[in-house]
């Protein structure tokens, strides 16, 4: 059973989620809210409509200073020197051994100044390694527990969030980034998420996260707009094939295998830069793929067999609601991860047939 | 529809007995539903098997996680609810009909005593008397 934890953090939202009648549970050391109304209705509503996240146990890492994009490019895989003012990109925060240490993405706020979102389990990891490698004329900012994050997801998000601002979000470009305010308040808005979807991050302080909640709600209630909680979040983000630190990756994985050698520029110097295009030459020993599961949901640990014979582990797994299918990511020796190739998952001891599959399991549709 | 039915008998483990003639109707209760969230996968044992009281007769998957489920009674399975194998989502929707899961051919009636009362299992689960309809 769940014990109280002193130690648990509340987002400035927590009495929100309460009043909406969440479950809620302990996440990265918050108490955060699971579901609302339940999983499945939670994620339809994003696929086909809009759901508003409450992320702000995500961590806000600023760095300001005339060389703070070049100490980044030297910190995360992918082409961050290359970034315009209002551009984000997506990249890893790598070790010497080549491994993830995180999965962030970098937004270029102005001229000089950088946000860093992490996830919220690392947020204590993340900045000490930061400050190990922060140059002298960069200064940084630690803003996690004082900045809030609204997500607002789904193909009615666009419509929904315009109408609270300022900002010209509708011609914003994805991963793009402006400043404007959101309900009156300031507020950082994003064209980036985690669902397969299109749709906003919106980040403001703390004490503007209920106001900027309660306008985005009441605003998409014609839409059908949903409060969405991390059980939905999971799974949207597997069926649209974007992985989880601490389940798909982490400091024993590195990028080639990950399936996330597209996020690393091999052509600039970065932390680990060598061992990762070391291991893409030769080919990774092993790969990230996509199964599909006949008769059981594979979950997080579970062991891949093939012939009878654990071949590999499963890092995520779930019951897939748009593409009604028990889906699943693992880990398999390279010479087993073609699509098409029939593996197996052991559920309670028996072995369920399980299909390598393309993925995303889920793409938009244009 | 009433959250715990007046007409059956209960597991501390939240399934239900419907008893009839000597076979009897299994299912998960609606608390227990409402515990596990959309039920997306269900196991049930083959008809013939034996099923032992407070064993495992099989389980329950929802998004979220799989639970097993408890024989609330001992016997061999005569029925299982292809429907629900179908269209698991049944154990949300009907939790106390079409989303029943097993029939057994009671091996001892006595067992029947061992399980819980509706206002027992009303007061289980911290639901007052009376307040069993929604």
């Amino acid at each position: 059973m769940a014990t109280e934890t002193p130690t648990l953090r509340r987002t400035p939202l927590f009495e929100k989620h309460e009043a909406l009648g969440a479950k809620i549970v302990p996440f990265a050391g918050y108490e955060m809210p699971i579901q609302y109304e339940g999983i499945v209705a939670e994620h339809r509503a994003v696929r086909g409509r809009a759901g508003l996240f409450d992320l702000s146990h995500m961590g806000e890492f600023f760095f300001k200073g005339r060389t703070a994009g070049a100490m980044l490019d030297r910190l995360v895989s992918s082409d961050i020197a290359g970034l315009a003012v209002g551009e984000a990109r997506y990249g890893l925060l790598t070790n010497e051994r080549g491994t993830i240490v995180d999965d962030v993405i970098v937004y270029r706020i102005s001229d000089d100044e950088y946000m860093v979102v992490v996830n919220a389990a690392n947020i204590a990891k993340d900045r000490a390694h930061v400050l190990a490698h922060l140059g002298q004329d960069v200064a940084f900012d630690d803003r996690s527990f004082g900045t809030a994050l609204v997500a607002i997801q789904g193909p009615r998000a666009p419509e929904i969030l315009a109408s609270q601002t300022s900002a010209d979000v509708t011609s914003l470009p994805s991963f793009g980034v402006t400043q404007g305010r959101v309900a009156g308040a300031r507020a950082t808005l994003a064209r980036t998420g985690y669902t397969g979807e299109d749709g906003f991050e919106v980040f403001v302080a703390n004490a503007d996260a209920a106001k900027v909640w309660d306008a985005l709600l009441g605003a998409g209630r014609d839409a059908g707009i949903k409060p969405i909680g991390l059980g939905a979040r999971d799974t949207l983000r597997l069926e649209a094939r974007f992985s989880l630190y601490g389940n798909d990756i982490d400091e024993t994985t590195n990028p080639i295998e990950a399936g996330l050698g597209w996020t690393c520029k091999l052509d600039k110097e970065f932390t680990g830069r060598d061992v990762i295009a070391a291991k893409k030459a030769a080919g990774p020993k092993r790969k990230i793929v996509g199964l599909v599961v006949d008769g059981g949901v594979a979950r997080h640990g579970h062991e891949v067999t093939a012939a009878g014979e654990v071949v590999g582990q499963v890092t995520s797994g779930t019951y897939g609601p748009t593409v009604e299918k028990n889906i699943a990511l693992a880990y398999v020796p390279t010479p087993l991860s073609k699509a098409g190739t029939v593996l197996a998952i052991r559920i309670r001891g028996k072995d369920v047939p399980a299909t390598v599959v393309k993925t995303p399991f889920y793409r938009r549709p244009e | 529809m009433s959250s715990v039915p007046d007409d059956l008998k209960y597991s501390k483990e939240h399934e239900w007995v419907r008893s009839d003639s000597g076979v009897v109707t299994i299912g998960i209760t609606h608390f227990a539903q409402e515990q596990l969230g959309d039920v997306v996968f269900v196991e049930l044992p083959e008809k013939g098997a034996t099923v032992r009281q407070f064993s495992s007769l099989g389980v329950v998957e929802s998004v979220k996680a799989a639970s097993d489920i408890y024989a609330p009674i001992s016997g061999e399975v005569v029925e299982r609810n292809v429907k629900v194998i179908e269209k698991p989502e049944l154990v949300n929707s009907a939790p106390y009909g079409d989303g029943w899961l097993i029939k057994v051919r009671l091996a001892d009636k006595g067992e029947l005593a061992q399980l819980l009362s509706p206002a027992d299992y009303r007061s289980h689960i911290g639901e007052t008397a009376g307040a069993g309809g929604d």
